[in-house]
């Protein structure tokens, strides 16, 4: 199982392999879209990613309360436990 | 009793579009609702879209895509003997389009029906003409896709006005030694039907476009690799790939996952929008036309969308 760490750094390559952010540039506070610039759509090609990475499931209705990248990691922590 | 027997296999000998006059860009639809030509093109890849008059029906497009793919293979309408429809935006439930496209191209009586499975109807289509030919159920088959999704568009709703659009598409399919048509893989998932709706004749369109994404993007590119190891071909060596102008980002998704790294991909959907039944048929024929594709050469269609239902194939290119 993934720690809070992991998963933010994995959350980082996604990220950045999906829509081009700077790894740096990752951390909790941070909201994807207004922060990050990740739309709606790439959220869906992030969240799939996560989804296969940290072997979690992120329906789409949970998808729109993910706000910030902590909000991410939080989910991802309590889904694999 | 015999059981039904026919030639081989069978092939698109010839194929022709017909696309409303009316251009629509994303600026007039800005001047309506509260969109922009940045958003548009970078969320759906849609520079421009056709749009038919309101005396212009679903039948009229399909008589023009028709004629000009009967004119491109050399058969008369005589020759024709079976008409498959694709559209999900006829204006009467009955009688259907199909015998009305044929009575209208001067045909004798052929077979003709509708096929209603939204954005997979022409690649559905094609594989019943391929079938109902390879059973010895019919000669020459003229295969159309068409929309007018215009009628079913709500023009205030910015989430659907952008995307949908109108025109034909056609194919005239013919029995062959060697197959053009390859086997089809075609599904459906009801549960997710409500993603994709009219629901009823007073009815506008709309979509859960993040759902309709997500599914698009991870279920598609397993159903083109099946439907190339059906047909015995690896995705590499796919000179096209035309799935369904849904989306741009879409079909770069799927293409990417597929692995058809030679192949040209289709992006109709920036100068046409998305047509539904008819974006591959049109994606198609311009292709031909413009002669990206190779005459032989091998070309992996993939419909998806409303149902949601999908179905995909690997075509020799006419």
């Amino acid at each position: 199982m993934a720690t809070r760490d992991e998963i933010r750094t994995g959350m980082a390559e996604i990220l950045e392999e999906i829509a081009d952010v700077q790894p740096d540039d990752v951390s909790d506070e941070k909201a994807f879209q207004d922060d990050l610039d990740v739309d709606s759509l790439s959220m869906v090609e992030v969240v799939v990613a996560a989804e296969e990475r940290f072997g979690v499931k992120i329906p789409d209705d949970d998808v729109q309360n993910l706000r910030t990248v902590g909000d991410a990691v939080s989910y991802i922590e309590k889904g694999q436990a | 009793m015999r059981a039904p027997t026919g030639p081989a296999g069978a092939r698109i000998v010839s194929l022709g579009h017909y696309q409303p006059a009316r251009v629509v860009t994303n600026d007039e639809l800005s001047q309506r609702v509260d969109t922009n030509d940045e958003w548009i093109r970078d969320r759906v890849g849609i520079v421009s879209r056709r749009i038919a008059e309101p005396t212009e029906t679903v039948t009229d497009m399909a008589v023009a895509a028709g004629e000009k793919a009967l004119a491109a293979s050399g058969l008369t309408a005589e020759d024709i003997d079976l008409v498959i429809v694709a559209t999900c935006t006829a204006e009467t439930s009955l009688p259907n389009v199909s015998a009305a496209v044929a009575t209208r191209m001067g045909m004798n009586a052929p077979g003709a029906f509708d096929v209603n499975t939204a954005c997979s109807g022409f690649a559905y289509s094609l594989a019943n003409a391929n079938h109902a030919i390879m059973a010895g159920a019919a000669t020459n088959v003229l295969v159309i896709g068409v929309e007018k999704l215009s009628d079913w568009v709500d023009w205030d709703d910015r989430t659907t006005c952008i995307i949908f659009a109108d025109g034909a598409g056609a194919a005239i399919v013919s029995g062959s030694d060697e197959p053009g048509i390859g086997p089809v893989v075609w599904g459906s998932d009801g549960s997710k039907g409500a993603a994709i709706r009219i629901e009823d004749r007073e009815g506008k369109i709309k979509q859960e476009g993040q759902a309709v994404f997500r599914w698009a993007t991870t279920g598609l590119a397993p159903i083109g690799r099946e439907a190339c190891a059906k047909a015995g071909i690896d995705p590499s060596e796919l000179a096209a790939f035309v799935p369904h102008q849904a989306n741009i980002r879409i079909i770069d998704a799927i293409a990417r996952k597929l692995g058809a790294d030679n192949a040209v991909v289709a992006h109709d959907i920036v100068e046409s929008g998305n047509t539904s039944a008819a974006s591959i048929p049109i994606a198609l024929s311009k292709m031909v036309e413009r002669g990206e594709v190779a005459s032989g050469s091998p070309v992996l269609l993939l419909g998806f969308g409303g149902g949601l239902t999908y179905a995909g194939q690997v075509i020799t290119c006419p």
